[in-house]
């Protein structure tokens, strides 16, 4: 068994590809540096991001995947599950092995993996799109807080960005600790730590624009109405709102 | 003022719920010029306890009605309370609302006040404010007035996304019935009106390279289920007539909700005919996306569609002698006519099948549902087994082991009538 630990960015991962390639590794397992399980095997080989070694990676894939299959695998590796990465480099070697193209082979198990995986993420983009709530802070910037089960921030940019085009906004990834903000111009990614009590706190108001929890209840008092009761259905409802997001949700707030 | 404007909200949205629609998919309008708002493959922002969708801030602009339809909880007799929104306050909320993620857009009817035309361009003001002064690009259904004049019709195309005039009744006797003051040549005039605006709006794309939105997402109707005693074969028949004269993109169907003791209707306390509704959003699909025809699954014969399995099942168990199909060999058509098997995994299962033969494990892991398919297909490790079978033991060996959501409405459902 062979353990290539990559620095956990993408291309780091692809570094990671290209190291397998040449050192001519046999049953590779792929590895991010702080999961720290690489102790268990003997062998062990570390890769940082090298741009050129990626690089050539990616113009490989290019040749031989279509744009849809390179999605998913980026999609997949934003999963962040265990052993993804490994799945990823065997259907890469299969892709890379093959001269037909392998991406619509579902009978492989890493091909198969890796488009249902991405499938979760697409959903977990999909619903963060759906979940987001913005409040209005007093310097008037739309601020909203997240904790998806994947790393989707990189996949709705474009989707706010193009949507509230003419009003700062800021989303931030309370489980990953960083955000994306918008400035009228583009978007960054941020990091911000934020002071234990500095948006928790007591005094709310003092942060939030004056008409922001008027709104709120607008919403609250919206969402109660437009149900019909005689039509309850509460598996359907968890099913589609599961109770992990409901935290950020002001709708499942009392009112 | 917010007091009373959280009443308006409640009262008026509360009166707007009975309105199924919920798609905010669709349109082709972009975000420009940094404006707000953008539409695309939609999405629902939330979903209500009864499970259904939050993608618009639906409601009414009033609940003042000049009608009095028996089926309608806005009707003149119907002791209500009634509220009316200013044209600036629906704009306020959609805006605020749509700046928060909360919504797609908005879905604005109305209770028809002095007449069709006065109503109509109320709704249709709102759009253009929205448009024009708030350089809004979410979503905008508005409901077509029955009665109201082509031009009107016209304003509204050029603003808003999607249209619907609701035929409410599947057949011009039950709407005779229940909504005495209205008739179905209003209600088929503007839908004929846009149907023709939107194919001459997509001729003339095709000549000049900028021409403006005309109702870019299509037109829809409900028909109230339940209500009145239409087979399934006339609801189905009407739908049909919808989607392929009339072009429509969605007919929704909408189980009534008791809410009169008028005794033209089922009493209040009769269950919603939730599983009807299910099993004719069934059939839609079938006839939408998988290829079926309205005859293959309604005949004057049977004009019912079986509420204790779904229409697909249905077929299969009465056409027996086109299984099993080998899903290594059929054609695509065929897959998707198996029980078990949707339009997503019949692709994959054409895709997969050019690089090995498909096995159950294979089967399994694309994500059909072997429990039904196996009766009506066979893979490359054969499995004969239910052959023998007739079409009752398939079916009882598949309701036995189906635990029905509904099953609690079920007997009083099918007594209805």
């Amino acid at each position: 068994m062979q353990a290539v630990v990559y620095d956990g960015s993408f291309k780091g991962w692809l570094t990671a590809v290209f190291d397998v390639y040449e050192h001519r590794f046999k049953s590779v397992q792929v590895y991010k540096e702080e999961n720290g399980e690489q102790s268990m095997f003997g062998h062990v080989h570390h890769t940082g991001t090298e741009e050129a070694k990626a690089g050539r990676v990616w113009k490989g894939l290019q040749q031989k995947l279509s744009n849809r299959a390179l999605q998913e695998l980026y999609y997949a590796w934003l999963s962040e599950l265990k052993g993804i990465e490994t799945h990823m480099l065997l259907f890469v070697q299969y892709a890379f092995g093959s001269k037909a193209s392998i991406e619509n082979d579902y009978s492989h198990p890493s091909v198969l993996l890796i488009s249902q995986v991405a499938k979760k993420v697409h959903r977990e983009k999909h619903r963060m799109e759906a979940f987001v709530r913005f409040q209005l802070t007093t310097d008037q910037l739309y601020y909203a807080i997240i904790e998806p089960d994947f790393n989707v921030l990189p996949l709705i940019s474009d989707h706010f960005e193009q949507r509230y085009a003419d009003q700062r906004w800021m989303i931030y990834d309370a489980r990953r600790r960083y955000g994306i903000y918008y400035d009228l111009e583009k978007v960054e990614m941020i990091e911000v730590s934020f002071q234990q009590d500095s948006l928790s706190g007591k005094d709310i108001s003092a942060v939030y624009d004056e008409q922001e929890t008027l709104y709120q209840h607008l919403w609250q008092s919206y969402f109660k109405s437009v149900n019909i009761a005689s039509r309850k259905n509460t598996r359907l409802h968890i099913q589609h709102m599961p109770r992990r997001y409901w935290k950020y949700l002001p709708e499942k707030k009392p009112l | 003022m917010w007091d009373r404007i959280k009443e308006k909200l409640e009262i008026l949205a509360d009166a707007a719920k009975y309105d199924v629609s919920c798609a905010s998919s669709g349109s082709s309008r972009k975000n420009q010029d940094k404006g707000l708002g953008d539409t695309g493959m939609g999405i629902c922002h939330a979903y209500t306890e009864d499970g259904r969708c939050v993608s618009l801030l639906k409601i009414l602009l009033t609940n003042h009605c000049i009608f009095d339809c028996a089926y309608c909880v806005s009707r003149k007799s119907n002791d209500v309370k009634r509220a009316a929104f200013t044209v600036q306050e629906v704009v306020d909320l959609t805006i605020n609302f749509y700046r928060r993620n909360y919504i797609e857009g908005l879905f604005l009817s109305s209770g028809i006040f002095k007449n069709a035309d006065y109503t109509m361009e109320r709704l249709v003001l709102i759009a253009k404010k929205l448009r024009t002064e708030h350089h809004f690009h979410g979503y905008i259904h508005l409901k077509a007035i029955p009665g109201a004049s082509d031009e009107l019709m016209q304003e509204a195309a050029t603003y808003a996304d999607r249209l619907s005039v609701n035929v409410e009744m599947p057949t011009e006797q039950s709407l005779h019935l229940l909504a005495p003051d209205k008739n179905r040549a209003d209600m088929l005039k503007p839908m004929q009106y846009l149907k023709e605006g939107i194919i001459q709006n997509r001729e003339e794309k095709k000549q000049f390279t900028k021409t403006p939105l005309f109702a870019p997402a299509g037109q829809s109707t409900q028909m109230v289920i339940g209500a009145t005693p239409e087979s399934d074969l006339e609801i189905l028949y009407m739908s049909n007539y919808f989607y392929r004269q009339m072009n429509l993109k969605r007919v929704y169907y909408s189980g009534y909700v008791p809410i009169s003791n008028d005794n033209r209707l089922p009493a209040i306390g009769t269950p919603v005919p939730t599983i009807r509704e299910n099993r004719l959003y069934q059939a839609d699909w079938l006839m939408r996306f998988y290829g079926f025809e309205m005859n293959e699954l309604v005949s004057l014969d049977q004009p019912h569609l079986d509420m204790d399995i779904d229409p697909k099942l249905s077929w299969a168990l009465n056409n027996l002698h086109f299984f099993p199909i080998d899903i290594n060999r059929a054609d695509r058509v065929l897959i998707l006519r198996v029980p078990g098997i949707g339009v997503q995994s019949a692709d994959k299962i054409c895709q997969a099948r050019r690089y090995n033969k498909l096995t159950w494990d294979h089967l399994k892991k694309i994500g059909i549902s072997v429990s039904r398919a196996r009766y009506f297909v066979v893979c490359n490790d054969r499995q004969d087994e239910y052959k023998s079978l007739t079409p009752i033991q398939i079916r009882q060996q598949i309701v036995n082991r189906a635990h029905s959501k509904y099953a609690a409405n079920f007997s009083p459902q099918l007594n209805l009538f």
